[in-house]
């Protein structure tokens, strides 16, 4: 798959576009932080090189023009407007349709025509009379000195390439200096000694030059002079170069922007700080090759238990003690592994980041994100797969849950309306939560709504937990006026449905006019349960253990009784059943103590029939082919210690499936 | 055979085609299902292995009904027979199963065949195939792609894609059949 260079280029885009966009959006908090200003263009500098380099020439040329526009603020030529940001960002999202190689071209001329307008508003906004840096027209020339930090070419800068692009720029005289050049003895042939001095003829603009050093401006040393000038403005600079021991660490390039004070990094929010590059050394690997050794490891551990299986039933010591040498092995290389593909919950939330300011945009409320809980690591996959539901969530708390500006001001809230998501681990499980500080759920609305829905019976007493929890129930909305936001009826069902299936849970907490809570319980990993195993005719099959409540068992008795209605009464509850042996169609006959295995999704509940329960069983989660997705009644499948394939209920699907019959039965009886 | 491909090539983008090479030839496993003899090319075959023990799979369509453990993966056994109309036979000593990648719904796709007898790899020539014929075979014409004389047989190339596209479906499919 590396093979495709242009296949790199856009994992490398889609990477970059992001740092730019979470690069923007907290210019738009400190529209003044010109370290922002200076990552955002740097971002996109890049992505025009590169994008030009391997011919994506459309990308090059629209990044071009959002590209100047940033170099004039960079510069200080137009100050950083929330406009400006707002149309770079959509800027952004076209770039991504023409790395994907799908843009539609009227958007590209409308942004830049909106980009051409808001540059116009911002310099006419005050500030444009901010300093425009020596580009008199007509200079004869520069005079540069510039020295590389010792590690440049270690880091893949080529001196030479740099002097050629000088030459290109006009007629040009180069002569080394090394006065910094170790002994022969003491030198390291990788390392970077010398320093040039240039003479560039020509009418050069500033800009010009530094454009050829962008990518290293930051560790090298740079002094500029325009010829025939007195070299007085970067004496200062002049002064700390000679001084400056030749790491360079603190060396600051000759700034292009007045105002480039670098922002302590302590100032900056923890998102933008993992956006930044980690100082340790990281691998960057294809998430299948980690499936892969996921399988490779699940494989292990399934030869394992075989092993360990086969030395108990000997009297070898020897054995057995190399058995328990593998277990032990095998379960840390599990637990390494689990680690690998554990990812910070911050990659998901700074998604949001977005989202939240184009709801604000969209609703025209003032909404603030908070996030706390970023380093809590999540599964890859169940991280991926959680994108949508909170999409939703934030989407109906911002759109439902928090009020217009000025009401909230009349109820005596700040005008800006609050999302916080957190994340925490307790246990196996990672809690998130979706708080809002709006008007909270409306009680009598869910209920009105339940009752034409016909969800409850009007007037019932229910508790306020069943009241909520309504809102999850397929084909409701409260939303009187339907937005395009949210609100066409579809969504927390799905949400819910979507949640189950990482066999994790969802609740709603709310208070009346202070807002709600939605919590998500997520297990850690989806890759290794814990299961019961159980026989139905030949086969075995695995029901996740956290889904099962209790086992009993299914009398004679009962069972003839319940011919035709499959229901038991389990502490005077009605509880539908399944006989798997009939839904399986094995065609065997019912052991004579069948067993009945009561699961439960959230309240529902329903007892599975099975032949035998065989025992507790560690499971490494296989998931079924193409061929076998459709098949609802198993989420996977497992390798049991004989090599032998055991499927995986769905207990989601199986209780669904019963409960159709239970409410016909209800309305029945 | 360029209408059948115009009939192929639109639905798939021609991965059923069969892709001789510049001598007109074509490297392929032979093997035997009850009476009749196929063939698939080598280049799909990834290892043929001993019966396994098979799970089934409740609600499975019928032409993949089982799955078994193939080194850790959980793979879809197929039967061809289905997608010949043949009576079923007895497992012998012989009886393998060919496990083959197969791209389908753009994801390369592990699937076994069951087979009762594996015969080799051998070169089949582009000279010696023909399209099958209308009259004449019991089995459905869209399930095979050509028919090659190979020895004092003919064996059977078939469209594998046509064949499991159905499957691939789901319940749906299952429900028609």
């Amino acid at each position: 798959m590396s093979e495709d260079p242009t296949a790199t280029f856009r994992v490398e885009a889609g990477e970059l576009l992001d740092q730019v966009e979470q690069g923007l959006l907290d210019l738009g908090h400190r529209l003044d932080d010109m370290g922002l200003v200076n990552a955002v263009f740097r971002g996109l500098h890049t992505l025009k090189g590169s994008g030009a380099m391997f011919g994506f020439d459309a990308l090059a040329g629209f990044t071009h023009h959002c590209e100047s526009a940033f170099d004039r603020v960079r510069k200080g030529e137009v100050p950083a407007t929330p406009e400006l940001v707002s149309v770079i960002l959509s800027a952004g999202d076209h770039m991504r349709a023409l790395v994907d190689g799908n843009p539609s071209p009227a958007d590209g001329d409308a942004i830049l025509a909106r980009l051409a307008d808001a540059v116009e508003k911002a310099r006419g906004g005050g500030a444009a009379d901010a300093p425009v840096p020596a580009a008199k027209a007509g200079t004869p020339g520069w005079k540069l000195f510039f020295r590389l930090p010792v590690d440049a070419m270690a880091n893949g800068t080529n001196p030479l390439m740099l002097l050629d692009e000088l030459r290109d720029l006009g007629e040009c005289e180069v002569a080394v200096r090394t006065d910094v050049l170790p002994p022969l003895g003491q030198l390291i042939p990788n390392e970077c000694h010398l320093g040039w001095d240039v003479t560039l003829r020509g009418d050069i603009g500033r800009e010009a030059i530094e454009d050829v050093f962008i990518f290293v401006m930051d560790d090298m040393t740079l002094e500029m002079s325009p010829l025939d000038a007195a070299p007085a403005e970067t004496a200062a600079e002049a002064a700390t170069a000679t001084s400056a021991p030749a790491p360079a660490a603190d060396t600051q390039a000759a700034s292009p922007a007045p105002a480039a004070a670098p922002t302590p990094a302590a100032d900056r929010p923890a998102a933008t700080a993992a956006a930044n590059q980690p100082a340790g050394e990281n691998v960057r690997v294809p998430a299948e090759r980690l499936d892969e050794l996921m399988d490779r490891v699940g494989e292990l551990v399934i030869a394992q238990s075989r092993l360990s299986q086969l030395a108990g039933n000997r009297h070898d010591l020897v054995l057995r003690s190399v058995s328990e040498d593998i277990e032990r092995l095998a379960g840390e290389l599990r637990d390494t592994m689990m680690v690998l593909r554990m990812v910070p919950v911050s990659t998901l939330f700074g998604r949001f980041r977005r989202l939240i300011h184009d709801l604000a945009r969209d609703t025209g409320k003032a909404i603030e994100l908070r996030t706390e809980g970023e380093t809590t690591e999540v599964d890859k996959t169940v991280i991926e797969r959680l994108f949508d539901p909170l999409v939703h969530i934030i989407r109906n708390s911002c759109d439902h849950g928090l009020e217009k500006p000025e009401d909230r001001l009349a109820a005596g809230k700040p005008a800006s309306g609050l999302v916080r998501l957190s994340a925490h681990q307790a246990g196996g499980e990672v809690l998130i939560t979706i708080t809002d500080d709006g008007r909270g759920i409306d009680r009598e609305r869910v209920r009105a709504k339940g009752e034409a829905n016909g969800l409850i019976e009007p007037g019932a007493q229910i508790s306020d937990e069943d009241l909520l929890g309504l809102i999850f129930h397929p084909g409701f909305s409260t939303a009187a006026q339907v937005t395009n936001l949210s609100g066409r009826g579809v969504g927390m069902d799905v949400v819910k449905r979507t949640i189950e299936s990482l066999r994790g849970s969802i609740s709603v907490a709310s208070t009346d006019g202070q807002g709600s809570t939605i919590t998500l319980r997520i297990p850690l990993t989806l890759a290794i349960i814990d299961g019961l195993l159980v026989r139905v005719g030949e086969s075995r099959y695995v029901i996740p253990l956290s889904a099962v409540e209790e086992c009993l068992e299914l009398s004679l008795e009962d069972d003839l009784r319940s011919r035709g209605r499959s229901l038991i009464t389990l502490r005077d509850r009605l509880v539908p059943f399944l006989r798997l042996r009939e839904l399986f169609s094995t065609g065997t006959r019912p052991d004579a103590h069948q067993k009945i295995v009561v699961v439960a999704t959230g309240r529902e509940r329903v007892g599975l029939v099975v032949d035998q329960i065989i025992g507790n069983h560690q499971t490494v989660i296989k998931s079924l082919s193409a061929f076998h997705r459709g098949v609802n009644s198993f989420s996977g499948a497992t390798i049991l210690g004989d090599g032998n394939v055991a499927l995986i209920l769905d207990v989601g699907q199986l209780v669904a499936m019963a409960q159709p019959r239970e409410e016909t039965l209800r309305a029945a009886s | 055979m360029p209408r059948a491909n115009a009939v192929n090539a639109a639905e798939s983008g021609g991965p059923n085609t069969i892709v001789w090479d510049e001598r007109g030839e074509l490297e392929v496993l032979t093997f035997d299902i009850g009476t009749e003899t196929f063939a698939l090319e080598a280049t799909l075959v990834r290892e043929i292995l001993d019966l396994l023990p098979e799970t089934y799979v409740p609600g499975a369509p019928p032409l993949v009904s089982h799955v078994v453990n193939f080194r850790g993966r959980i793979v879809p056994v197929a039967d061809l027979r289905l997608a010949f109309g043949m009576e079923a036979t007895d497992v012998t000593a012989n009886s393998r199963i060919v496990v083959i990648e197969l791209p389908l719904d753009g994801e390369p796709t592990l699937l076994g065949l069951r087979t009762d007898h594996v015969h080799e790899v051998a070169t089949f020539s582009a000279a010696s195939s023909e399209e099958a014929p209308i009259v004449g075979v019991r089995w459905q014409r869209e399930h095979v792609r050509r028919l090659v004389r190979w020895r004092d047989d003919l064996v059977v190339l078939p469209d594998l894609h046509a064949i499991f596209a159905p499957a691939l479906s789901g319940a749906s499919s299952a429900a028609r059949s």
